[in-house]
């Protein structure tokens, strides 16, 4: 059922420094912006929280830019603003095809890349890119900022190395060397959960990220080093096996997302060959 | 809290994490906006915010402050989408066409066939098959002064009509 909504406090923050006060001082708290998780939660009657903080309004957390081969993007950029970037366009494409394959346009409009990494789903589309391409998450708090490779995020199923006070405030992609490829599979183009999603970078060290396989989204470090070390695409299947963990849900089941992640992986040594 | 509404600036009180749908059903009275999901994978509920199509299930009410918000009913039943979703079978049982026309009022002018189906690809119609939405869409794009002229001369017969009854 519906949860009721009209006592939930919705604070404003007067900037990021004071977003950051709030997020120490008045726990629980929970940050939202395009809130295309927070509100299909709350319309589902699972509310997260009764406090809630708008990041919307802090152009702090907006804006894509490169700097030294390094791309930054802010979490308030939405995945619109990210199918539009010319500049993603040309240095980070994978990251641009999932951004278009998120949700419907209602959903790119809203929901942001920040949102997309601090929810943390296991299905989120844009999660392999980042992972396939070493990217870092930027984390803020009242009291500084630091660093995590995005591999190093996740600790289990939903579960980041986040502490309470902390907001993502960007998401930081190192120059990327070879062809990028990104595959989302679902029952329909548009507005669905992925079954099985990948993200890759072929180069003589290729690199290698699915989502929808394990309870966070996963780098296929063995099936990289099968390929990388000149072993056929056969042996490169076969390690994938030994190190995804799909599962039967709504969805799909696991012997499928096997079958067509392991169909992935050729397609992509083919096309990018 | 202040917002335009339709082209015109209101003051609306309501609760901050109200959803944006059930303020403009249940406090500014403009029942067009449809309720289907309430979880953003229907896109019944679609109103434009700044221009842009969004989920009006999953937008705070709070988010609106000071922004523009356009529904069904700030195309006063004459825009020439309107016109063709009834001259083109675009619309049967009626709940998912606001939020359809809504979506099809954001796409590009002179959109491809391609543009159309990724624009509304968040909508969902059980009845038409979409062929029919397609059509309209098209049609409006295309003929979008002609259509214009005729929902105008239209309704200018209806209201001679309403005011010799």
């Amino acid at each position: 059922m519906r949860t009721p909504v009209s006592t939930f406090e919705l604070i404003e923050p007067r900037s990021l420094p004071h977003a950051l006060a709030l997020m120490r001082d008045s726990q629980p708290i929970v940050p939202l912006a395009g809130c295309t998780d927070v509100y299909v939660a709350l319309n589902a009657g699972t509310p997260p929280g009764t406090r809630y903080l708008n990041l919307l309004s802090l152009d702090a957390l907006r804006g894509i830019a490169r700097r030294d081969g390094v791309i930054s993007i802010g979490a308030l950029t939405t995945f619109s603003e990210i199918s539009r970037s010319a500049l993603l366009a040309r240095h980070l494409p994978a990251l641009v095809m999932a951004a278009r394959e998120i949700g419907a346009v209602q959903i790119q409009n809203r929901a942001t890349l920040g949102g997309n990494v601090a929810n943390g789903s296991p299905a989120g589309d844009s999660l392999p890119v980042l992972a396939a391409t070493d990217a870092v998450v930027v984390l803020r708090s009242a009291a500084g900022k630091r660093r995590v490779p995005f591999v190093a995020f996740y600790t289990g199923y939903r579960l980041t190395v986040m502490r309470p006070d902390e907001l993502v405030v960007a998401v930081e992609v190192p120059p990327v060397d070879g062809r990028q490829w990104f595959r989302k599979v679902g029952t329909r183009a548009a507005q669905t959960i992925s079954k099985v999603v990948i993200a890759a970078v072929r180069a003589p060290r290729p690199r290698i990220a699915f989502g929808s396989v394990a309870p966070t989204v996963v780098r296929a470090r063995r099936t990289e080093e099968a390929l990388a070390s000149g072993g056929t695409i056969d042996d490169a299947v076969a390690a994938l096996g030994a190190e995804i963990a799909p599962i039967d849900d709504m969805r799909s089941t696991a012997e499928y997302r096997l079958r067509v992640a392991g169909n992935l992986i050729r397609q992509f040594w083919t096309e990018t060959a | 809290m202040r917002f335009r509404l339709n082209g015109k600036q209101v003051d609306v009180r309501a609760p901050a994490m109200k959803r944006l749908l059930d303020v403009l059903r249940e406090d500014c009275g403009l029942t067009g906006t449809k309720e289907g999901c309430g979880e953003g994978e229907c896109g019944a509920c679609t109103v434009l915010l700044d221009g842009q199509a969004v989920n009006s299930c999953l937008v705070p009410f709070g988010q609106v402050r000071g922004r523009s918000v356009k529904t069904i009913e700030g195309l006063r039943g004459r825009h020439p989408l309107q016109d063709a979703f009834i001259t083109e079978g675009g619309a049967q049982c009626g709940i998912c066409t606001p939020g359809m026309i809504m979506a099809a009022a954001a796409l590009p002018p002179n959109a491809t066939l391609d543009q159309v189906r990724v624009g509304l690809a968040g909508n969902l119609c059980r009845c038409t098959g979409y062929m029919g939405i397609y059509r309209a869409v098209k049609k409006a794009q295309g003929s979008g002064l002609k259509a214009q002229a005729r929902t105008r001369a239209k309704a200018g017969t209806n209201r001679t009509q309403k005011a010799a009854r």
